[in-house]
């Protein structure tokens, strides 16, 4: 009994101590995304290293598992049925949170380097990272509505799941790459990495990648947005101007 | 060249907006028409979101329409005090069509009541004209005039007013009830509804074709300049910079198009608008019977 106990407690020590003694050191290529005109997408190197004070631990090698995650909104998801012979939105499921931009790079196959538990702990899969509550009691099948979300949204490129994406050299070294999308929503995008051994998650670090608007696409949102009237009087001028230019130069070009 | 739309949000072809704005302007000038029914969906096709899309194509509308409609006025084919009465019922309904749009919305179906509002008028209006046009060409071939319909029952009620540029006599109440209706159902499907006033002009109003054109511009331009500030100060859904790319290829094809439209025939011209009103409404009306490749769909939820 007593030696059960000690052996518990040795157990335990060695848990806590293997979180604490391999910590990550990152870099990333860019701590700032800035969406201007001529904006089309983004590359986001992520070079990571781990610092230990002692040797590697022997067991199961070191795998690294990345997300980058949007700014997260409520999302309504609607189902089509045939109805008298045309196809209409028959009902409808609201996900209380989803990320607009959501990636997750790994070293390996998910399933192999991330355990089930740790994936519902720290909300790292596709799935976990959507938060759905509450579906109206006459819907049959929610799931379905979450897994149609996560199916529009991949073949979109805005869900990204990438096995293998992440490169490790001598259980020390790390690098990745995300790529964004040209469609992106501005906000903070958060960006998490985490160490696993064995699918148990050893050591975590996060960050975050600021996406803004600059110059122009800022001043016109932030018009729109504060000056709503003036901005829609500017659109009608610009139209009504460019409708008269285009008359008068092709009246010159008539004579 | 890919250009990032900072209302939109999502970044696209700056050529291709280019383009889909010159096509559109093209029948813009050449019918009288919007080109709202048009350029809406395209716009849905490159994928704008639908919000941005609807509240952006009315001000792109305001440009292609005062441009073709300048053309016009140097042609004296404007009936101004016809337009302001079209003008007065239109403001009128567009305030009706915007407490049922608002509705709708409230039950949940608008998307499918818009697309059936589009796929019956479309498909009527189509079809009358297309069976019209058809009957006169053949009447034109036989080398008889082409006698249209001089006397209407509309020529009975009260109120008359002398529209000299039409060369009508007839009373105020028509024009009035067809503004209505037209500002009333471009509320509601988010067009200027040029082609449901052009054919109700000619059919019911018994306008010359040329004349109706040049008219119902000046009243597309009121109503979609109207929308646009609607949408602008409520909804924050006009996109400038994709408005100005579709308007600088669309004020430029409403040129070439109102020259095109000179040249032709007032047969031909129906003709082929009602061929372009049929191909959308089939379009529409596939997306209603077939089923969809996804049959799940996103929405943003809207802030509370």
């Amino acid at each position: 009994m007593i030696r059960a106990v000690f052996a518990f407690v040795g157990l335990l020590f060695t848990a806590l101590t293997a979180t604490a003694e391999e910590e990550i050191v990152l870099g990333l290529s860019q701590a700032e995304v800035s969406i201007t005109t001529n904006f089309d997408g983004s590359e986001i190197l992520v070079y990571g290293a781990v610092k230990r004070e002692t040797p590697i631990p022997e067991g199961a090698p070191l795998e690294v598992v990345m997300t980058v995650s949007g700014p997260s909104t409520p999302i309504m998801v609607r189902r089509k049925e045939r109805r008298f012979g045309i196809w209409v939105n028959v009902d409808a499921v609201e996900v209380d949170r989803a990320p607009s931009f959501y990636a997750v790079v790994t070293s390996g196959p998910l399933s192999e380097v991330l355990k089930r538990i740790e994936d519902l702990r720290h909300r790292i899969s596709i799935p976990r990272a959507i938060r759905s509550v509450g579906a109206p009691m006459e819907i049959e099948n929610p799931v379905k509505f979450t897994e149609a979300l996560i199916r529009v949204r991949t073949a979109s490129n805005l869900y990204q799941v990438i096995e293998d994406g992440v490169k490790v050299d001598e259980q020390t070294l790390f690098r990745a790459a995300v790529a964004l999308p040209a469609s992106l929503t501005e906000g903070a995008y958060d960006t998490r990495i985490f160490l696993t051994r064995g699918g148990d998650v050893v050591a975590q670090y996060e960050t975050v990648i600021d996406v803004r608007k600059v110059g122009m696409e800022r001043w016109l949102f932030n018009l729109a947005h504060e000056q709503a009237f003036i901005y829609g009087l500017l659109s009608l001028f610009i139209a009504v101007s460019a409708g008269w230019v285009a008359s008068a130069v092709f009246g010159l070009l008539r004579r | 060249m890919q250009i990032y739309l900072p209302i939109a949000e999502v970044s696209v072809n700056a050529f291709l907006l280019l383009g889909l704005g010159g096509i559109v302007g093209i029948l813009s000038g050449m019918f009288g028409v919007g080109g709202g029914f048009l350029i809406t969906p395209l716009l849905f096709f490159v994928g704008i979101p639908p919000a941005v899309a609807v509240a952006t194509s009315t001000n792109q509308i305001v440009a292609s329409s005062f441009s073709a409609l300048l053309a016009h006025l140097k042609r004296r084919t404007v009936d101004f005090r016809m337009g302001w009465v079209l003008l007065a019922g239109g403001l009128i309904g567009s305030g009706i069509g915007m407490f049922i749009f608002n509705y709708l919305k409230s039950l949940g179906q608008v998307d499918l009541l818009v697309t059936l509002c589009y796929v019956i008028f479309l498909g009527i209006i189509g079809g009358l004209m297309f069976f019209e046009s058809l009957r006169a060409i053949r009447r034109s071939r036989k080398g008889g005039r082409v006698q249209r319909k001089k006397h209407y029952w509309v020529h009975g009620l009260p109120f008359k007013l002398r529209f000299r540029v039409s060369g009508l006599y007839i009373s105020v109440i028509p024009p009035v009830l067809v503004g209505a209706a037209v500002g009333m159902l471009s509320a509601i499907m988010g067009v200027g509804g040029g082609f449901i006033m052009v054919p109700a002009m000619i059919y019911l109003l018994g306008m010359p074709t040329k004349v109706v054109i040049g008219t119902s511009l000046l009243q597309i331009i009121f109503v979609t300049g109207f929308t646009t500030m609607l949408h602008a100060t409520t909804n924050q859904t006009v996109d400038i910079v994709l408005a100005v790319l579709l308007l600088v290829g669309g004020v430029l094809g409403a040129q070439v198009g109102t020259r095109i439209g000179v040249r032709m025939q007032a047969e031909q011209l129906r003709i082929l608008l009602a061929v372009l009103v049929l191909a959308v409404c089939a379009k529409l009306a596939l997306d209603l019977l077939l089923e969809p490749a996804e049959l799940y769909s996103l929405s943003p939820v809207a802030a509370e």
